[in-house]
């Protein structure tokens, strides 16, 4: 073997990594020139040549998002919303998904290909009349608009059922159900303890789905001063385009829960995500 | 079930069977309620949310309406006024180029950065979360974040150009620069993701068929033409879809590089508003303009372009398998 593994391949790998930790380079580097501008002056950062490290300014420059826009207001918002979507989804989805993995009904495999079928259709032809219908139920401007209609989704079920199919095994329903157990019991009492790492990739995927949504918080949040983190972001580069560092300070605040719980939980998210992609 | 097997078409005497028969598959359905009602959140929501929506927007692609006052029915004439707007085919044309420009060279380096992990096994698990973080990040900080080192004066971008002795580019000014700006954006946020999906593929080919080119003589590169990605096709078929259907849907990168307040702003989507895109002129037409009408219209013309490209990447990727 050692034969094999000569002079040349040693060369090779080295200019493999080399090429791997470029594209490293490239994927990480926003968030280190984030940091950059947000702990500089904008002075220091747009002149030639630019300061290239880290700074003193953070403190400055969040105290200075925080006079411009409601930054808690907003997080709170957006923390309400991402919360809220995700338990909803969590319960909705696991048990759509337990029902369409363990039982037969009359229609399950008609309704199960509606459901893919919705895969389909782009939002955006929904748009105009979901607005209508949120100005008639008189939500415009309020966080419900935004958490329930994504309370069920279809890419959620899809994947539980995936997931469930695999992991609740037959045998443990079947002896539940000879104990008297009825079908919300299994699924409180079998299913949702067997599907929590499941329940775990398909939270943080639909916080971070939710955390980040722009355009239809955009569109149905008519009251500036009822935003969304992300809008509100928007708002500040709108106003102070050239305020760099104060409007990438913004940019960072919001950015690191969601990098954060990214980071945490990476191995199970990146596997669910995959297994979502490969099955799809 | 012997019940059931009474005779097929009740005609004349069979009434009365065909009654009980119709009553008892009825209690049989109605005895999965539990089962229809666990599944009934997604089926009401999508109803209310998505079906009513989606049937109501066609009716709207033929109506005029300001969203309070009276629809009046138009027939196909928004559709003529689209035939014959200018700013809509400048809008799809933009689309089109920011997709292809934000696309192509993407999976091309998605492929190659995953058949790099798939000839590793050192430092992959860090790798893969560096790789991966940039899907998960807020496209709107995403869009600032390119604004400020793209910006025209003393922008990252341009220093550093200009200290090569390659001077300045005006990134934000001009057509196409502004284009290559949010395809490199697009390219950013979803390389990685993209690699992550395909090594995974690779990881489920067989080592024996590996094995097996190496004995016959072949190269890193003709296994990777001739192994990897005939075996990656189903794979490569999925993401080049999503692709195309995100891609071609894109509104936030250029609604937040170049500004909101566009309904009295005629350079929406940039200079020469070149960086307007089909969503983000049906946003304009809709919500800024409250011309729900025509927005419809564009929102079901962006639809059909979009269905027409999907299916024509499918059609190439899936023949290209022979």
């Amino acid at each position: 073997m050692s034969a094999v593994f000569g002079k040349r391949p040693r060369g090779r790998g080295l200019a493999l990594h080399a090429v791997l930790v470029l594209g490293v380079l490239v994927s990480m580097f926003p968030f280190y020139w984030t940091v950059v501008m947000a702990t500089n002056t904008t002075r220091d950062i747009y002149r030639d040549p630019p300061k290239l490290v880290f700074g003193t300014q953070l403190l400055v420059n969040i105290r200075r998002v925080l006079d411009n826009i409601d930054f808690f207001g907003s997080m709170g918002n957006t923390i309400l919303v991402a919360v809220g979507t995700t338990a909803l989804v969590l319960f909705f989805d696991s048990l759509a998904a337990f029902t369409f993995a363990k039982y037969q009904f009359p229609g399950r495999r008609f309704l199960f290909a509606v459901l893919l079928l919705t895969f389909m259709l782009p939002m955006q032809l929904a748009l105009i009349p979901e607005f209508e219908i949120m100005v008639k139920l008189g939500w415009v401007g309020d966080l419900r608009a935004l958490i329930i209609p994504s309370t069920a989704n279809a890419f959620g079920i899809f994947w539980m059922r995936q997931y469930i199919s695999g992991s609740v095994p037959d045998e443990l329903l079947d002896a539940a159900r000879l104990d008297g157990c009825n079908f919300f019991r299994q699924y409180l009492h079998v299913a949702l303890p067997a599907i929590r790492p499941g329940l775990a990739f398909l939270g943080i995927y639909t916080f971070v789905g939710a955390w980040n949504d722009y355009v239809w918080p955009l569109i149905v949040l008519v009251n500036p001063d009822h935003i969304t983190l992300q809008v509100a972001l928007a708002q500040l580069n709108t106003a102070h385009s050239t305020d760099y560092s104060m409007v990438m300070a913004g940019a960072l605040l919001a950015l690191v829960p969601v990098v954060g719980a990214f980071v945490l939980f990476a191995r199970n998210f990146m596997s669910g995500a995959i297994e979502g992609a490969i099955r799809g | 079930m012997t019940r059931l097997s009474g005779p097929r078409t009740g005609s004349g005497g069979g009434n009365a069977a065909a009654d009980r028969r119709r009553s008892g598959r009825l209690r049989r359905v109605a005895s999965f309620w539990p089962q229809y009602l666990a599944i009934s959140p997604f089926y009401l929501i999508f109803l209310v949310f998505m079906l009513v929506p989606i049937v109501f927007s066609l009716y709207l692609a033929f109506t005029s309406w300001d969203g309070v006052g009276a629809i009046h029915f138009v027939g196909l004439r928004q559709f003529r006024f689209l035939w014959n707007d200018p700013t809509f085919w400048l809008a799809l044309r933009n689309t089109l180029i920011i997709w292809v420009l934000g696309t192509v060279p993407m999976l091309c380096a998605s492929l190659v950065l995953a058949s790099l992990l798939n000839s590793t096994r050192r430092f992959t698990a860090f790798y893969r979360v560096a790789l991966f973080i940039p899907s998960v990040t807020s496209l709107v900080a995403v869009a600032l974040f390119f604004g400020a080192v793209f910006s025209n004066s003393f922008g990252l971008v341009n220093v550093i150009l200009q200290h090569l002795g390659l001077g300045t580019v005006p990134w934000m000014s001009n057509s196409w620069t502004i284009k290559v700006v949010i395809a490199l954006l697009m390219s950013w946020q979803w390389t990685g993701y993209n690699a992550i999906i395909y090594l995974a593929g690779m990881q489920a080919i067989p080592k024996e068929l590996y094995e097996a080119a190496k004995v016959d003589g072949a190269g890193p590169v003709q296994t990777f033409f001739k192994i990897t990605v005939p075996l990656l096709r189903p794979i490569i078929l999925f993401t080049v879809i999503v692709s195309t259907v995100t891609g071609l849907q894109s509104f936030t990168e250029p609604q937040v590089l170049f500004g909101s307040s566009a309904a009295i702003n005629p350079n929406s989507g940039g200079p020469g508003q070149a960086g307007l895109t089909l969503i983000l002129y049906f946003y304009h037409q809709a919500f800024d303009n409250n011309d729900f009408g025509y927005g419809a219209a564009i929102a079901w013309a962006a639809f059909l372009v979009i269905m027409l490209f999907a299916l024509l990447n499918w059609r190439i990727v899936a023949r290209r398998e022979k």
